[in-house]
C-alpha cells in the first residue's frame, strides 16, 4: 500500500471533470434527452402588450396534421394551482420589523384567461408529434384580442389616471422598500454641495446560450411525475409542481442535467404547463424555448431609474445619500424584493456613507416580468453611485481615483456594520477586505498614472482615450442552506451529491477538490452529482454567487465527517487508534506498522447485518450528510479599471483594456474564478454598450432576434486581466467568498466613466446605459454646439 | 411535403433517415440521427452554436435543410475525437486552457476553430478573435478560448511533425 | 422557429430550375446559399409553397478575372471570392466588402447571386454592383437578358427579376490605371448588417487628378445607392482634404436612410458622410501607391 499524498487540491488550477463530456458534445442538456414517445409542445404568445382576450378557440389546431392536443387557460382552471410566492412569503419577519417593506402578492399565472399583460405572454399551447407540426398548429388557433393602451415604463404606470393592471394591488406599485439611517434631511440641508442626478439602466435580457427546455413524464400507475428542466433550482421546481398539480412531494422528481449558462433564477409558466400536459395527456411532453421566445422573456432584468442625491463637502467627502429608485418589474412581480433589496443593500458599495435614505418601488408595467439576473440589482446601484462619484470629482477638480480614496472604508474599520439589515434579516456587516489597497493594486496593475500621463499626448494626436474606475461589494453565499451527501464505495471512490446546480461554474470540479482534501483521496477518485431531487432531500440551488460558499462548506464538512467515520471503522478492524491511521490508495493503513485494511473490507464492516463492525453509537453505512446554514452573507469585493477609445465622429466606443482586482476569499480553483470574472466582465461590456431589450411605442418587443439584440463577441471584448486579493471569510470554515456575479457588476459604470473621461474637454455626462453610438454622438454634438467660442479642429 | 428518405454521410459513416424537406440539417442531426452534440442557440444563423463542417468548411447547420446535405461530407463534434477515444488537439486545448464553462456553445467553437487552423496553422490573437466573432459565448468572455486556439495550434504543429 | 411546410425540388440544370419556376410562379422561391432565406423561413416571414434548390446546377460558380472584367457565377460562394488573391490585388474593394459579409460560416455557404437577388439594402454585393457598373445575366423561359445594375435593384428585397427568372451571372467592370479602392462599413459588431457602408474606387491620372471615381453605399435607402452627387464633387479635381469633405457632404443628396432599432435616419446620414470621406482617403492613398496605414 502506498500512502496517498494529501497535496491540497483546493487552491489549484485543476482541469475540470465536466470537460471530458462537454468537449465531445456528449453533454446532456434537456433538449438532448429523448423520452420515448414524447410529444412536442409549442406555445401561442401574445402579440400585444396589454389586451383583453375576447375570443380563443384552440380546436381548429386539432385538424392540423400531426397535432394531438391543444389547451387554453380555461382548460387549466381547477387543474393547475398558483405558483408559490416564495420570494415574498419567505421574507424573514425580522427584516419586516427592521425595514419599512411592503410586498403585495403578484404571482405569475400559468395561462391567462381574460387578458394578456405583456408581449410574449403564453396564451395557449399546442401539442404535436414534433415541433414543426406544433408550430403549424399554432397558426390554426383562433384568437381575438381587444388591445388597450400599454404602460411602457414605470413612470407611465405611476402617472395619475394610469390603468391599474392588477386591481387587487390597488395601484401599480407591487412592492416598496424604505431604509434609512441618520438625519438625512439635516445632513443635506447643512451640506456645502449637493449632487442630484437621474441615472437610467436599460432593460436587459440574460441570454444564456441554452434556451429553456422542459420535459415531463407521468407514470399514472405510480402517480409519479418526472421532470427534466433547464433550471438551477430543481428542488424549488419540485415544491411548486407538487403544490400546483396536487402531487405528493415525494412523487415528484426533478432532474436538471447539464445547463447551458442560466445566468438567473425564477420560475416560468412553462415550468408548470408542460408537466400539466404530461398529466393531462398521459404521454410524455417536451418543449424547448426558441430564441425568439427567449428574447421576449428569459430573463429580462435591470430596467431601473435612480434619482440619486449625494451631499458632499469641499474635499469631495460624501456626507449623506438619498436615493429613490423605480424598478420596472414588468407585468408580474413574482420575485418580490429580491432585486430591489439587493440594489438598496449594495448601493453604498465600498464607501462609508452612514447617513442615508433609500426608497425603492417595484412598479408593474406591460412588459415581460423581470427576474434576478447575474448581478441582480447590483449593477444598477453601482452605475448610479460610480457615475455620481465621477461627477463630484469633476466638480471638485479631483481625479476620480482621488475622490474614491477619500471615501473608501478603511481596513481598520473592518468588520464594518453598514447600518441596515441584509435581505436575510441579519445585520449587514462587511466581514473582511481592504478596499483602499484593492484600489491601489488595481490602479498600479493597470498603469493608471502612466495612462494619465499619455492621455494629453494622445488627445493632441486626435486619439480620445479615457479610463474609468468602478468598485463593488457583493454579499455572497446567501442562505438559507445547502447540503451534501458524501458516500464511499468499495473501491475507495467518493461520491458526492449536492442540491447545488451548476451551469458552467465547474462545481463538479471545485466541490471534488474540497472533498478530495477533506476526505483524503485523490481528486480523480471523487465524483460530484447534481440536479436530482431524488438524491438529496433538501436543496436550494445555484444562483446569487452562493454555491462555492454553501455547497463547498457542506461538502467539506460532510467529507470530513465521512473520513472520521471511515477511520473509526478501520480502527475497529485494526484494533488501533484512528489517530495512528492514514488513508491510502487501497484502504486504510496503520502508520509505522505495515498493517492495513482494504476499502472493500471497511465497506463490508460498515454494512448492516450480523457482521457489522461499526463502532458503538455510529449507524451502519459509509455515508454522511450535512446541511450548511451560513450565519449570513460574506462580502466579496472588486475594483475594475477600464480604458476605452472613442471615435468622436461616429460615437463608437472600443474597450481597449479591462482589469479587475477581486477578493473572493479562498479560491477553490483560481482558473475557474478567473473564468467567472472574465465571463462576467464580458457580460457587463454587453450590458454597457450593446444589449438592450427595446419596445416600440405600443410596447411591442423590437429586439426579437439576434439581429437586433446584440451580444458581445470576441471582437468586442478585450483581453481581461484578473488580479486577486485574498481575505478569507470567517463565515465558513474554508474562508470562501462567492465570485460568480462580481465581474458583471462594475463594467457599465467603469465603461461609462471611461467614455466621459475620454471626452473630458467636452464635459459630457453619461447617465444612461446601455450607451449606443448614436446616443453618444448626440451628447458629443450637443456639447460641441454648447461650447462657448467653439472648439478648434482636432480638439476633443 | 411528406418525409423523404435521406442518406447523409456524417463523420465518415452513412446514416439513413427520413425527414420532410423543411427539416433543418441541425434538427435532422439531433433528432433524426441522435447526434445531439450540435446545439441550437438561435436557429437564425447568428450565434454559431450549430456550426458543423460541410466538406471541411464551417457552416451553420440551422441554415441548411437536411435534404441539401446529401452527397456532402459532414463533420460534427462527435467526429473530432479519434476512434480510440483520444481527444482531438483542439478539444484537448479547450479543456487545458479552460476555454469552456457551460459547454453549450463549445461544439460550434470547436468546429469553427477546426476550419481556422486548417487554413491558418498559426493565427495571431486578432485573427482568432475576428474568425471567432461568428460564435457567441456567454460564459467565458472569450479570453481562454483565444488561448485555447493558440495552444491548439501548437499541439497540432507538434502532432504534424 | 421551424419553417412552414413547402414542396421541394432540387434542379440539376438551369432548364429544370426554370421549368419549376414557370410551373409555380410566385408560389416558388429559389434557394441557393440559404443564408438569408432560411432565417426568413424559420421566422415564417417567407412562406413559399415550393422551394427550388439550385445548388446542384453545375457551371454557375466561376470567378474569372479577365482584364477589366470580373465574371462571377451566381453560385459562387462569398468565401471563394474572399480567398481570391488575384482579385484582392486588383480590386481590394471587392474582397474587403465580401470579407464583411457576416462571418466565415455564412460566407462558406452564401452565394453572390443569392445576395444580389435578395437585394437587402445592407448587402455589400449590391453596392459593388452599382459602383462597378455590373451587368446581370438573367435567364427566363423566353430566353436570356442583361440587366444593368442600376435597373436591377428596385426596392427593399425586390429586384427586376420576374418570378420565373433566374440570375445566373454578374459581370463587374474594374477600372484600369492608377486606381485604389476600399470598402468600409460601420456596424455595431463585426459581421452585423452595416448601419452604413461605402465602397469607393478612385483612379488618378498622372497629375493626381481624379479621372474616375465610384462610390457605392449600403444601409442608406431602399436599395444600395450609387452616390453620383458625391462622385461629381470629386471627379476631375485634385482630391484635397477639402474636396473630400465636399464629396462627403454632397452624398447627402443621394441617400434616403431609414430609422430602425439600431440607428435613426439622421445618424445614418451623419456616418455615411464620415465613411465616404474615410473611404475616399484610403482609396486615394492606395491609388497613389502609398501605405495608407491599413492592410
Amino acid at each position: 500500500m502506498t500512502a496517498t499524498a494529501a497535496p491540497g487540491f483546493v487552491g489549484q488550477r485543476v482541469r475540470r471533470k465536466e470537460d471530458a463530456r462537454l468537449v465531445r458534445g456528449a453533454g446532456r442538456f434537456v433538449a438532448d434527452i429523448t423520452v420515448p414517445g414524447a410529444l412536442h409542445a409549442a406555445i401561442l404568445r401574445s402579440p400585444f402588450a396589454y389586451a383583453g382576450i375576447t375570443r380563443l378557440d384552440v380546436s381548429p389546431a386539432l385538424a392540423v396534421p400531426g397535432v394531438e392536443a391543444a389547451f387554453s387557460g380555461a382548460d387549466l382552471a381547477g387543474r393547475v394551482g398558483a405558483f408559490i410566492e416564495g420570494a415574498r412569503r419567505e421574507i424573514t419577519p425580522s427584516l419586516l420589523e427592521q425595514v419599512d417593506l411592503e410586498v403585495k402578492s403578484c404571482p405569475l399565472p400559468v395561462l391567462p384567461v381574460d387578458e394578456v399583460l405583456w408581449f410574449g405572454q403564453p396564451v395557449a399551447v399546442v401539442v404535436a408529434r414534433d415541433r414543426y407540426a406544433a408550430e403549424d398548429g399554432l397558426e390554426a388557433v383562433e384568437v381575438d384580442y381587444d388591445p388597450r393602451t400599454a404602460l411602457p415604463d414605470a413612470e407611465s404606470a405611476l402617472a395619475d389616471g394610469a390603468p391599474v393592471l392588477h386591481p387587487e394591488l390597488r395601484d401599480n406599485v407591487a412592492a416598496r422598500l424604505f431604509i434609512s439611517s441618520g438625519d438625512v434631511d439635516a445632513a443635506f440641508a447643512a451640506a456645502p454641495h449637493v449632487l442630484r442626478e437621474r441615472f437610467t439602466f436599460g432593460r436587459h435580457a440574460a441570454n444564456a446560450m441554452e434556451t429553456r427546455s422542459v420535459q415531463a413524464s407521468y407514470d399514472a400507475g405510480r402517480n409519479e411525475l418526472t421532470v427534466w428542466i433547464t433550471n438551477p433550482r430543481p428542488h424549488l421546481i419540485r415544491l411548486n409542481l407538487s403544490q400546483m398539480l396536487g402531487l405528493p412531494l415525494e412523487n415528484v422528481r426533478v432532474l436538471a442535467p447539464d445547463i447551458g449558462g442560466s445566468f438567473g433564477t425564477g420560475l416560468f409558466a412553462e415550468d408548470a404547463l408542460i408537466p400539466f400536459l404530461a398529466l393531462a395527456l398521459g404521454r410524455p411532453v417536451r418543449w424547448t424555448e426558441d430564441r425568439q421566445e427567449s428574447l421576449a422573456m428569459t430573463r429580462h432584468a435591470r430596467d431601473q431609474v435612480h434619482d440619486l442625491e449625494l451631499a458632499y463637502d469641499d474635499e469631495g467627502r460624501i456626507l449623506a445619500l438619498r436615493d429613490r429608485f423605480l424598478v420596472d418589474a414588468g407585468a408580474y412581480n413574482a420575485y418580490a424584493v429580491t432585486v430591489s433589496y439587493n440594489t438598496a443593500a449594495h448601493l453604498r458599495g465600498q464607501y462609508g456613507i452612514d447617513t442615508f435614505s433609500i426608497e425603492g418601488l417595484n412598479v408593474v408595467t406591460t412588459k415581460a416580468p423581470v427576474a434576478p439576473v447575474r448581478g441582480a440589482g447590483r449593477p444598477e446601484a453601482v452605475f448610479a453611485l460610480d457615475r455620481a462619484f465621477d461627477l463630484i470629482a469633476v466638480d471638485r477638480g479631483l481625479d476620480p481615483a482621488e475622490i474614491r480614496r477619500r471615501n473608501l472604508i478603511r481596513p481598520d474599520e473592518m468588520p464594518r456594520a453598514m447600518g441596515m439589515p441584509y435581505r436575510d434579516g441579519k445585520e449587514m456587516v462587511y466581514d473582511s477586505g481592504d478596499f483602499p489597497a484593492q484600489l491601489e493594486q488595481a490602479l498600479e496593475a493597470f498603469g493608471y498614472d502612466e495612462l494619465r500621463a499619455q492621455q494629453a499626448a494622445w488627445r493632441a494626436e486626435g486619439r480620445l482615450v479615457g479610463v474609468g474606475i468602478s468598485s463593488y461589494v457583493e454579499g455572497s453565499g446567501f442562505g438559507p442552506f445547502e447540503g451534501a451527501v458524501v458516500r464511499l464505495d468499495q473501491q475507495g471512490n467518493v461520491h458526492v451529491v449536492t442540491g447545488a446546480k451548476p451551469h458552467g461554474q465547474g462545481l463538479e470540479t471545485t466541490l471534488a477538490q474540497v472533498c478530495a482534501d477533506e476526505f483524503g483521496v485523490p481528486f480523480d477518485r471523487v465524483t460530484v452529482t447534481t440536479g436530482d431531487t431524488a438524491l438529496i432531500q433538501y436543496g436550494i440551488g445555484t444562483f446569487a454567487s452562493r454555491s462555492a460558499v454553501t455547497a463547498g462548506t457542506a461538502v467539506g464538512v460532510a467529507a470530513g465527517r465521512l473520513r472520521t467515520k471511515v477511520l473509526a471503522v478501520a480502527a475497529e478492524l485494526l484494533e488501533a487508534s484512528p489517530a495512528d491511521l492514514e488513508l491510502t490508495t487501497d484502504g486504510v493503513a496503520a502508520r509505522d506498522v505495515g498493517r492495513g485494511v482494504s476499502y472493500e473490507e471497511i465497506h463490508a464492516a460498515a454494512a448492516p447485518g450480523p457482521r457489522n463492525r461499526t463502532p458503538e453509537g455510529l449507524a451502519p453505512g459509509l455515508e454522511e450528510q450535512y446541511y450548511f446554514v451560513p450565519p449570513t452573507v460574506t462580502f466579496a469585493s472588486g475594483t475594475h479599471v477600464a480604458s476605452v477609445e472613442v471615435d468622436v465622429e461616429t460615437g463608437f466606443v472600443r474597450v481597449l483594456r479591462y482589469l479587475t482586482v477581486d477578493d473572493c476569499g479562498q479560491m477553490l480553483n483560481p482558473m475557474i474564478v478567473e473564468g467567472q470574472i472574465q465571463g462576467g466582465v464580458a457580460h457587463g461590456i454587453g450590458t454597457a454598450l450593446f444589449e438592450e431589450a427595446l419596445y416600440d411605442e405600443d410596447c411591442q418587443l423590437l429586439t426579437g432576434s439576434y439581429m437586433d439584440y446584440l451580444l458581445p463577441t470576441a471582437d468586442e471584448v478585450p483581453p481581461i486581466e484578473v488580479g486577486h486579493q485574498v481575505f478569507l471569510s470567517d463565515l465558513n470554515p474554508f474562508g470562501i467568498k462567492g465570485c460568480g456575479e462580481g465581474g458583471a457588476v462594475s463594467p457599465p459604470a467603469a465603461i461609462a466613466n471611461a467614455v466621459v473621461d475620454a471626452l473630458r474637454p467636452l464635459h459630457i455626462n453619461v447617465n444612461r446605459v446601455p450607451l449606443r453610438p448614436e446616443a453618444l454622438l448626440d451628447l458629443i454634438r450637443q456639447a460641441k454646439a454648447a461650447t462657448i467660442g467653439g472648439q478648434k479642429e482636432g480638439e476633443g | 411535403m411528406a418525409a423523404r428518405e435521406l442518406v447523409l454521410r456524417v463523420n465518415g459513416v452513412e446514416h439513413r433517415g427520413a425527414a420532410e424537406p423543411r427539416v433543418t440539417l441541425a434538427d435532422f442531426l439531433r433528432d433524426g440521427l441522435g447526434l445531439t452534440g450540435t446545439h441550437l442557440g438561435c436557429e437564425h444563423g447568428v450565434c454559431g452554436a450549430c456550426t458543423i463542417l460541410l466538406d471541411g468548411r464551417s457552416v451553420r447547420s440551422c441554415l441548411m435543410l437536411a435534404v441539401q446535405a446529401e452527397g456532402h461530407d459532414l463533420t460534427t463534434v462527435e467526429g473530432l475525437a479519434s476512434p480510440d477515444g483520444a481527444l482531438h488537439p483542439i478539444q484537448e486545448a479547450f479543456s487545458e486552457k479552460h476555454g469552456l464553462q457551460c459547454g453549450f456553445c463549445t461544439p460550434g467553437f470547436l468546429m469553427s476553430v477546426h476550419e481556422l487552423l486548417a487554413h491558418d496553422p498559426a493565427p495571431d490573437e486578432a485573427e482568432i478573435r475576428s474568425w471567432l466573432s461568428g460564435n457567441i459565448c456567454r460564459c467565458t468572455g472569450y479570453q481562454n478560448i483565444v488561448e485555447a486556439v493558440q495552444y491548439a495550434a501548437v499541439l497540432q504543429r507538434e502532432a504534424d511533425r | 422557429m421551424k419553417p412552414p411546410p413547402f414542396e421541394y425540388t432540387a434542379a440539376a440544370s438551369v432548364e429544370e430550375a426554370l421549368a419549376a419556376l414557370t410551373e409555380h410562379g410566385d408560389e416558388a422561391k429559389v434557394i441557393s446559399g440559404g443564408q438569408s432565406l432560411v432565417p426568413l423561413l424559420a421566422f415564417r416571414f417567407a412562406r413559399p409553397s415550393v422551394l427550388v434548390d439550385i445548388n446542384r446546377i453545375r457551371g454557375l460558380d466561376g470567378i474569372e478575372l479577365d482584364g477589366d472584367t470580373l465574371t462571377i457565377g451566381a453560385l459562387a460562394r462569398h468565401r471563394d471570392v474572399e480567398l481570391d488573391g488575384a482579385l484582392r490585388a486588383r480590386c481590394p474593394m471587392i474582397v474587403e466588402a465580401v470579407a464583411q459579409v457576416g462571418h466565415a460560416a455564412i460566407r462558406n455557404r452564401g452565394t453572390v447571386g443569392g445576395s444580389l437577388a435578395h437585394s437587402d439594402p445592407a448587402a455589400e454585393w449590391t453596392a459593388l454592383a452599382l459602383a462597378l457598373d455590373a451587368e446581370l445575366d438573367v435567364v427566363g423561359p423566353s430566353g436570356s437578358r442583361v440587366v444593368a445594375a442600376g435597373d436591377f435593384f428596385v426596392t427593399y428585397f425586390t429586384t427586376a427579376l420576374a418570378p420565373d427568372e433566374l440570375l445566373v451571372r454578374a459581370r463587374f467592370r474594374i477600372p484600369n490605371g492608377r486606381s485604389g479602392s476600399t470598402f468600409v462599413e460601420l456596424a455595431r459588431r463585426h459581421g452585423d448588417f452595416a448601419l452604413a457602408g461605402v465602397g469607393a474606387l478612385v483612379t488618378l491620372d498622372d497629375d493626381d487628378v481624379v479621372a474616375d471615381v465610384r462610390i457605392g453605399l449600403i444601409g442608406v435607402g431602399a436599395t444600395a445607392v450609387r452616390a453620383s452627387s458625391g462622385e461629381e464633387a470629386v471627379r476631375g479635381r485634385r482630391p484635397t482634404a477639402d474636396v473630400l469633405v465636399e464629396a462627403a457632404a454632397a452624398v447627402d443628396a443621394d441617400i434616403d436612410p431609414n430609422t430602425d432599432v439600431h440607428a435613426s435616419a439622421d445618424y445614418r446620414r451623419l456616418i455615411a458622410g464620415v465613411l465616404v470621406r474615410r473611404a475616399l482617403e484610403t482609396a486615394i492613398a492606395r491609388a497613389r501607391g502609398g501605405d495608407d496605414g491599413r492592410s
